[in-house]
């Protein structure tokens, strides 16, 4: 009786035990049937068609695994390549010169108006990205203020404009990612103890020297997490460079569209988004093993 | 038996007919009975059919629903030949219903969809006004004797220019890359209009046979431009919103775009059909292949080449008007409009504007790749 007892006991026992070790599995699940459906399904259909060729008919494509479709598309792309990595490094810079004082701001001298800067930093969200970029359209404009103010005060001539250029499309870019980089900067320079400013100051460091070995090392974390969520989709984006650009300052993204939509080259467009995407991915590499990201967890 | 009733008519009289006299129709006119009130779905581009802005509605496609008792929903889905096709290809390869009865198509297109089997044959039955559509555009290379599509308009690209800004007008190509112009010129990033243009300025006829070599130097020429700074973008029909801002004073564009531009600003702006010649196309109304509306989607087709609702169409859009009879017509609905030889080509007119060639599937590729890339896009 009491072997039986036991028996069931250590039974029960182990089919709780089974079911403990399944429970994170089962907690999983979701998240991982998630992504096998929405990214490694997309990526195993992007890599296949990546060394494809034509087949018969436009639009068709036959597996002929042709890897020289990669050569092909950096040799026949490598200036928009560079542009993007170019155009998002410059975007992420003038993005943390910006938000940097912004953030500092908001984070140590707004006082009771901190909520509403904030609000404000992330108001442009509520409208979509496309329209806010067409309204650069006219900020950049014939109609817009700049060049009016810049025609009156002599700095342009009538044949001059603003729309069309590459400053136009890096200016885009900029504004686009800002809240990305204000944003992680304030929640890292938000946590910073005033204290340890306090203690450098009785130390005799000055306010410069504060400001550069304790707040900037401590706000570093934001500094990585700004730079990487401003750097990887400015590489990407196409809609700057169309709606705010020339001919000659298309980024990869306009060649991807290109390639898929108009010249119905599905290889090469996927060629180059995996192409994109390992660049990406290797940059982002060096920079956090760079940068370290202890303190960014 | 006369089925010409409606959906709801048939519930209200359903109540008063005897479940025997129902049965006595047969299953084939009751499964007519109930594809005639079947919604067709429409999709075409914008702007392109009349609106009342006052009632917010399509009066040419209200007046057929109230006679037919066929509805019809309206949807301007179509903005670009290549993203609404790379949109719908999915479903047109797996054999399935796309979602729309009619969907209107540039020829090029409308040729790849007719070759690849996209697209369902009419019944000529059943489109009797077929016998309006000009002779000129019945026999088309891509679909000789219009068994697959027809003609809802003809397009016509020429330059357009800023009245202020280019008051003499634009006639030819020196003119559009005159120096007062350089960095607000835009051009048309449909491949067959601006490179037709080039070609034809360069003394190639584009709708007979010609070398790569003549294609390479009308690219040639559109890169020079886009180098020198004179061509600021490469687009498609939002050329519209920087002419109204200044920011493009002089463009490849579509006759119908500038006549609508008018409408809303008092005449700021001119076209032209080039001194050497305009490119010509037509957008095409098809039915998908898998459509289930096939019959109500004829019975729209139809209605709108009868020559009186073809003009009260054209009256509006201002594009060419692909039906005989309509011209005739247009005198009861704006009279100002019936010499409009950008709607009623006359022969004149006619022998200045050029079809672009069929292209074949290699060269299609190497082209539009060579065009892809002079825009900056390869």
């Amino acid at each position: 009786m009491s072997t039986a007892l036991l028996h069931t006991g250590t039974h029960e026992n182990q089919t709780s035990l089974a079911k403990k070790k399944l429970l994170p599995y089962w907690l999983l699940a979701p998240g991982i049937i998630w992504l096998t459906i929405f990214f490694l399904v997309p990526i195993y259909q992007l890599i296949s068609t990546s060394t494809q060729t034509q087949g018969y008919g436009i639009g068709t494509y036959v597996q002929t695994y042709r890897f020289a479709n990669f050569m092909d598309a950096i040799t026949s792309s490598k200036a928009q390549l560079f542009r993007s990595f170019e155009y998002a490094f410059l975007a992420t810079c003038f993005a943390l010169i910006i938000s940097y004082p912004l953030a500092y701001a908001v984070a140590f001298k707004s006082g009771r108006w901190k909520n509403t800067l904030l609000v404000l930093i992330v108001a442009p969200f509520f409208c979509s990205f496309l329209l806010r970029t067409v309204a650069w359209e006219q900020i950049l404009g014939e109609q817009g203020f700049v060049i009016k103010t810049l025609r009156f005060l002599h700095i342009m001539g009538a044949q001059g404009h603003l729309t069309a250029t590459p400053f136009a499309v890096v200016a885009g870019l900029t504004y686009n990612f800002l809240p990305f980089m204000t944003l992680p900067l304030y929640a890292s320079l938000e946590r910073i103890d005033i204290r340890m400013m306090e203690a450098s100051g009785d130390l005799y460091a000055n306010a410069l020297t504060t400001f550069r070995r304790v707040t900037v090392p401590l706000s570093m974390p934001g500094v990585v997490a700004g730079t990487l969520l401003t750097f990887i989709p400015a590489a990407g984006d196409y809609i700057n460079a169309e709606l705010l650009g020339n001919p000659g300052t298309k980024m990869i993204g306009n060649v991807i569209e290109a390639r898929y939509l108009a010249i119905v080259d599905y290889p090469g467009a996927a060629a180059l988004s995996l192409i994109l995407m390992v660049t990406i991915l290797i940059l982002v590499m060096a920079y956090v093993k760079r940068a370290g990201t202890d303190e960014l967890v | 038996m006369s089925i010409e009733i409606s959906r709801r008519n048939l519930l209200k009289t359903a109540g008063g007919l005897s479940a025997a006299s129902l049965l006595s129709l047969s299953s084939e006119e009751l499964a007519q009975a109930a594809s005639k009130t079947s919604t067709v779905r429409f999709a075409n581009w914008s702007l392109y059919l009349d609106y009342n802005n006052k009632t917010k509605s399509y009066p040419t496609l209200v007046d057929f629903s109230k006679k037919s008792g066929i509805p019809v929903k309206y949807m301007e889905v179509i903005d670009d030949n290549d993203t609404f096709t790379a949109k719908v290809t999915p479903q047109l390869r797996l054999k399935k219903d796309i979602g729309y009865d009619i969907v209107v198509l540039t020829e090029w297109m409308a040729g790849r969809w007719i070759s690849g089997g996209y697209v369902t044959k009419f019944d000529d039955a059943k489109i009797p006004n077929k016998k309006n559509v000009l002779p000129y555009l019945l026999n088309r290379p891509m679909d000789n004797g219009r068994h697959y599509s027809l003609p809802w308009a003809g397009i016509i690209a020429g330059f357009a220019w800023n009245n202020q800004k280019n008051p003499k007008g634009i006639h030819t190509m020196e003119q559009l890359f005159a120096p007062a112009n350089k960095g607000k010129v835009e051009v048309l990033s449909e491949m067959r209009d601006t490179i037709g243009l080039i070609m034809m300025w360069q003394g190639t006829d584009i709708s007979k046979p010609f070398s790569q070599d003549k294609f390479m130097n009308a690219i040639d020429y559109m890169k020079k431009m886009i180098h020198d700074g004179f061509i600021r973008q490469v687009k498609g029909q939002s050329y519209q919103e920087d002419l109204i801002s200044g920011d493009a004073v002089a463009v490849i564009g579509w006759s119908g775009d500038i006549s609508q531009l008018n409408s809303q600003n008092t005449n700021r702006f001119g076209f032209a059909v080039p001194e050497s010649g305009g490119t010509f196309s037509t957008d095409n109304m098809m039915i998908p292949a898998l459509s289930p509306n096939k019959v109500n989607a004829e019975a729209v087709i139809n209605n709108y080449y009868d020559p009186v609702v073809a003009a009260r169409v054209a009256n509006y859009i201002n594009y060419v008007c692909p039906v005989g009879g309509a011209q005739q017509a247009m005198e009861k609905i704006n009279p100002a409009q019936v010499h409009n030889k950008l709607i009623f080509p006359d022969a004149a007119m006619w022998k200045k504007l050029v079809v672009f060639r069929d292209l074949t599937q290699a060269e299609q590729i190497s082209f539009s790749t060579a065009f892809q890339k002079a825009s900056g896009n390869a």
